[in-house]
């Protein structure tokens, strides 16, 4: 392996243990107070020294990289911060004009909230309540107007392909018409919002139908509604790790069978003298399907396990953000979060601190929710 | 409107006095911060307890609970924590930059 925590990767302090019908381990121990004589206190500087991101694998579309030293409460933050509250912009407007489409409004609606946009969210302002105005600066707004007639040039009379037969046989996302508002032509000059993908079918149309509307598109975020989810996935999966027992090799003619219960590629066979090992740079595309544990013949040979601060990261991007940037804006998001409740526990100090002298007893401040008021001797405390 | 009423944190009743342990409601959280502050609360040795609950999924609120040792103050510690949790991401934040420039990896096309 190409990382410096090779060594402790044995550290069965890090390992998760994989049983025929159980786990184990599953906690992560490295808090204060839990081993006799050992610190394990919050320190930033070991933190940064045992941390390691490793890209793996970029395409236009996807990346996979290696978080390993963090804990499960962060990697996870992290992963639900890409699918729910790293914001993008989409439809979320729709003003139908005419449709004579089979499919009805609320429908076609429907699909065109769900078309991944090209609009860099960081343009555009959140619209902090529905009531909002919409303004050049928080809505964008979209035209369709496709209506279908027969083609009269048509090749083929047999035909029945409606390609040919008809015009404006399918209305596609490429049909969105971008309508630029105010400072937005100059704005969006660069990059002239559109749908990612030009070939999505909304509604197919036959002869003397037609849809006009008009889509207001904002910025949101997937915990109001999926549509705004910046992934397509956003997951990880922790390393496995297979153990072979020295003590106990794995008999010469079952070689084969002990290499087909693992994923292809993660147990090497030596042709000669069919030995096998685990093929470390492989060892991580493992299902960890414990299928080796259902063999008796095999009992003792391996032990399977995870590495729980070993995180595999896959986040595939499904809107205007190149793969390797969501990382980082979920970041940012996560510290946006941290920096507004900082500011929120800051004024409650502020006030707690101003109070104590005014009220006896130490009591701590507290605007009166009227809820929550009445009761003697309880704690008031101050909103942000 | 309603929304601006509502404080971000709130110190729930029968907190102590000197706040050495007190239950934190926080607006708009989930468990997302909820996990994530625990943890690091969790490695302030001078956190007794830290637990965190989301009460109810129409509540949009979780409550985070300190007890300290030594009648020290859990809205210091949640502040430490909060300053901690952000330098954490700031390093895994370089870090990932950091590789992403120097490190060698596959690139690749995949179809759309």
């Amino acid at each position: 392996m190409p990382f410096k925590a090779s060594q402790s990767l044995h550290d069965p302090r890090r390992h998760v243990g994989v049983h025929a019908e159980h786990i184990s381990n599953v906690s992560s121990t490295d808090y204060p107070g839990h081993y006799p004589d050992e610190d394990h206190s919050w320190d930033l500087v070991k933190f940064t020294k045992d941390l390691q991101v490793k890209v793996q694998r970029l395409s236009n579309r996807s990346i996979e990289f290696d978080l390993v030293g963090v804990d499960a409460s962060i990697a996870n933050g992290f992963r639900r911060i890409l699918i729910a509250e790293v914001p993008t912009v989409c439809i979320e407007h729709v003003y139908v004009f005419n449709n004579t489409s089979v499919m009805v409004d609320e429908v076609l609606a429907h699909r065109l909230g769900l078309v991944p946009l090209n609009v860099d969210p960081a343009l555009v302002d959140m619209k902090d309540a529905v009531t909002d105005q919409a303004t050049d600066r928080n809505t964008l707004v979209f035209r369709l107007a496709v209506a279908c007639t027969r083609n009269k040039l048509a090749p083929n009379i047999s035909t029945t392909n409606p390609e040919e037969l008809y015009t404006n046989s399918e209305v596609l996302s490429s049909h969105l018409q971008w309508d630029p508002q105010g400072e937005q032509a100059v704005v969006y000059a660069d990059n002239p919002p559109a749908p990612t993908n030009p070939n999505i079918v909304l509604v197919k149309l036959r002869p003397g139908q037609e849809v006009e509307m008009e889509m207001h598109a904002v910025k949101g975020v997937g915990k109001d509604h999926a549509k705004f989810s910046p992934v397509a996935t956003a997951s990880y999966r922790i390393l496995p790790l297979i153990i072979l027992n020295p003590e106990k090799p794995v008999p010469a003619h079952l070689a084969t069978k002990f290499q087909e219960c693992f994923a292809p590629g993660v147990i090497r066979v030596d042709p000669r003298t069919k030995r096998v090992s685990v093929d470390e740079k492989n060892m991580r595309k493992d299902t960890v399907s414990r299928e080796v544990l259902r063999h008796p013949e095999f009992e003792g040979c391996v032990e399977l396990k995870r590495v729980r601060d070993f995180f595999l990261f896959n986040i595939e991007s499904e809107s205007f953000y190149p793969p390797e940037r969501l990382f980082p804006e979920a970041i940012k998001v996560m510290r946006g979060k941290i920096a507004t409740i900082r500011k929120a526990a800051e004024a409650l100090l502020a006030d707690s601190d101003a109070l104590d002298g005014e009220v006896e007893g130490g009591a701590v401040a507290e605007t009166r929710i009227p809820r929550e008021a009445g009761g003697e001797g309880d704690v008031i405390m101050t909103e942000a | 409107m309603m929304a601006e009423t509502i404080p971000k944190i709130r110190i729930m009743k029968g907190a102590e006095p000197d706040l050495s342990a007190a239950t934190y409601q926080i607006h708009d959280e989930s468990h997302t911060i909820g996990n994530a502050l625990r943890w690091m609360l969790m490695k302030n040795p001078k956190v007794e307890f830290c637990g965190y609950s989301a009460p109810h999924p129409s509540e949009n609120h979780i409550q985070v609970r300190i007890q300290m040792y030594d009648k020290l103050s859990s809205l210091t510690a949640l502040l430490t924590a909060l300053t901690d949790l952000d330098s954490l991401c700031e390093t895994v934040e370089n870090a990932y930059d950091i590789s992403l420039r120097k490190d060698k990896y596959e690139k690749w096309e995949e179809k759309s």
